[in-house]
């Protein structure tokens, strides 16, 4: 696995400290994300991954730091605004129109696309038109490529979990995204259906080549998946490297088992076992 | 569909399948197949089913002849409908498609009705204001876009405001409205006093007045029939459109859709855009086939009933705003031949219990009713039927 870090970074975050009045969700976090890379986050419950990914997407605006997405910062910009330049996102817990069909939910990832305003959508008039056939074929590549023709006009709250992951996934893809957050895409999950979404990871970064930013709690995933990883701990980041080198770090171990296992003879072992402790807590 | 419907000709000139997802609509379909989609186009049409089309076709011949067969005050009940009907697509537009509660819908209608009959009243009036513009399309058009103007002035509160707030607050703006109505006398005519509402000339032609051949109900009831028509069909076209599916996005998750790319201020502001002018459109319409307006008449039960149209007709389809407009018009006629067949109703004002206790009492108990035991409403009563008959003679 090759990190991408040499070319230049699609994504910069320097010293990014975010609070909520006394609390300090991030504090001080930096990682760059290259071209072509698969880059994990992970950390305990709480540890402030998520909120890593809300200041990205520019829900929530840090105190201190920057980040710039494809050179340019995006701090103080609403989200669509971020959302445009081409950074998709799925969620930890689905967050789907759950009333409308999934192609309309993917439908409405390519709304950087639509161009045509109020009159031309109140007349059904040619540019509304031939703007809407090009983005449900654009949608329906993105359908084959998730497989999901079969679930194409049902709303997508009654179809099941795995299925809703996979489409709320085909969403942010239908943004042509230039960086893809996922937000644990396989919380929940089982054995089969973890297969089947890290087999779409992999294709996404394979095939359609576009950088990602997982966070997750299945340590096996994460080890096998990414190629580069960020240990934080109480919004505090505690180290970057290889998911090798993040496996022998005493602090990592010590972060998720205590102090008594960091310094115990279980070294070695660790990481594995946190993956199942930590993956424990959701089922 | 089976096999053995006779084929439509150019199915059966051969099997080539449609040119690509950019045809038009009307590719060819694959020999025998005569209900399969072979473009994009084909499945995103308004009517993509034979019966659709064949049902809608029916259903329009029908309410084109109707007035050749109903009495006048029949037909002006129905055309009362036809404009409410338009008045219910724009609530739903903002309320259902766009999840922002909106009670402030009789607001609009009334800025509407007002905008008509000053550009359309007499400029020779002294008590009231009038620029002599008959003709239709200018006042009607005029209505709306007071009436959407006031409703981008609105619109701002909802982007900060959601759910209860927000329908609290537009509360507040019928209250305004109500006074204002009230006391701006060279608008209103004042209370008790009034003024004339828009007529409606068509081409140098009175249409509320008799003409030669046909009653001015039997052509009013045509030309609300006509504007419905045009109404629902850019209703639908906004619903299904990338607006329509943004409005859809905002009301489910609002933050979702703002990451998704959906710019959520600006949808909002759009959904009371379009819904304000439908209501002034349709304020307009109405006061047109009642010929007078009573600046007392835009309270908060006109807003009540509105909104009693969507639930009772159904939350986000525009079918169901058009059934559930029919329903609360045809309403008081109904409730009119109760005290036949219940004794104990009388239908005099003076005596409790009367009618128009019961019909008041009927819009809430029908709201509780249609949300308790059929969220989706009359479309949704609609939709079990279709189901039924399109699975029979299986009951699964």
């Amino acid at each position: 696995m090759t990190a991408g870090s040499a070319a230049a970074p699609v994504v910069e975050v320097a010293d990014v400290t975010l609070r909520f009045k006394g609390v300090t969700a991030i504090n001080g976090v930096s990682f760059t994300v290259g071209e072509h890379e698969l880059f994990a986050i992970i950390g305990p419950n709480g540890a402030g991954k998520t909120s890593i990914f809300n200041v990205l997407s520019g829900v929530y605006r840090p105190q201190e730091g920057s980040v710039r997405f494809l050179g340019e910062p995006v701090l103080g910009r609403r989200p669509h605004t971020i959302a445009a330049r081409g950074m998709a996102r799925t969620f930890q817990n689905i967050e789907l129109f759950e009333n409308l069909t999934v192609i309309d939910n993917l439908m409405l990832g390519r709304a950087h696309a639509v161009r045509y305003g109020m009159f031309a959508a109140a007349g059904w008039l040619g540019p509304a038109r031939r703007s809407e056939l090009a983005d449900r074929a654009a949608v329906e590549d993105i359908v084959d490529f998730l497989e999901l023709a079969q679930y194409r006009g049902f709303p997508v709250g009654l179809l099941p979990y795995g299925v809703q992951k996979r489409v709320e996934l085909g969403r942010a893809l239908a943004m042509e995204p230039k960086l893809l957050l996922l937000d644990e895409p396989v919380a929940g999950m089982n054995l089969e259906e973890t297969e089947d979404m890290a087999r779409f990871i992999l294709d996404i970064r394979d095939e359609l080549e576009i950088p990602m930013i997982m966070v997750e709690h299945d340590m096996g995933l994460v080890m096998d998946l990414a190629d580069r990883v960020l240990v934080v701990d109480f919004g505090v980041p505690i180290t970057t490297g290889t998911p090798v080198e993040v496996q022998r770090n005493p602090d990592v171990v010590k972060a998720y088992l205590g102090e008594d296992h960091a310094t115990g003879g279980r070294r070695s072992k660790a990481p594995s076992a946190a993956g199942t402790a930590a993956a424990g807590e959701h089922p | 569909m089976t096999a053995t419907e006779p084929r439509r000709a150019e199915a059966a000139t051969g099997s080539t399948p449609g040119t690509g997802p950019t045809a038009r609509s009307g590719g060819r379909r694959p020999r025998g197949r005569p209900a399969m989609y072979t473009t994009y186009a084909q499945d995103m049409a308004l009517l993509n089913t034979r019966g659709k089309k064949v049902g809608l076709g029916a259903l329009l011949v029908l309410a084109v002849l109707l007035p050749f067969v109903l009495q006048d005050d029949l037909l002006r009940l129905l055309a009362t409908g036809c404009v409410l009907s338009i008045g219910a697509i724009g609530l739903n537009l903002v309320t259902g498609y766009a999840g922002q509660v909106s009670l402030g819908h009789a607001f609009f209608l009334g800025v509407g009705a007002y905008t008509a009959s000053v550009v359309a009243g007499d400029p020779e009036d002294e008590e009231v204001w009038g620029l002599g513009i008959t003709f239709l399309p200018v006042w009607l058009l005029a209505a709306g876009v007071v009436a959407a103007v006031l409703g981008l002035v609105v619109a701002p509160l909802a982007s900060r405001l959601r759910g209860l707030y927000l329908a609290i607050v537009t509360l507040g703006l019928v209250f305004i409205g109500e006074h204002v109505f009230r006391e701006w006398d060279s608008l209103t005519g004042g209370v008790g006093v009034g003024r004339q509402a828009a007529e409606p000339v068509l081409f140098g032609m009175d249409l509320s007045r008799r003409s030669e051949s046909f009653s001015g109900d039997q052509q009013m009831y045509w030309l609300m029939l006509a504007m419905l028509l045009l109404f629902a069909l850019v209703g639908r076209n906004i619903a299904r459109s990338a607006m329509g599916r943004s409005f859809a996005a905002v009301r489910d998750r609002d933050i979702a859709a703002e990451i998704t790319g959906v710019d959520v201020r600006r949808v909002k502001r759009r959904a009371f855009v379009v819904s304000s002018f439908y209501a002034g459109c349709a304020g307009a319409l109405w006061y047109s086939i009642l010929g007078f307006i009573d600046p007392s008449s835009f309270g908060l039960l006109l807003s009540v009933q509105f909104i009693a149209m969507v639930l009772i007709g159904g939350v986000a389809t525009i079918s169901g705003s058009i059934m559930g407009a029919f329903f609360i018009a045809l309403l008081p006629r109904l409730t009119r031949e109760l005290p036949a067949y219940l004794p104990f109703l009388s239908s005099s004002a003076t005596d409790t219990p009367n009618v128009f206790q019961f019909e008041t009492l009927l819009y809430g108990l029908l709201i509780v009713l249609f949300l308790i035991f059929e969220p989706r409403g009359l479309y949704g009563v609609w939709i079990r039927v279709r189901n039924y008959w399109k699975a029979w003679p299986f009951s699964y």
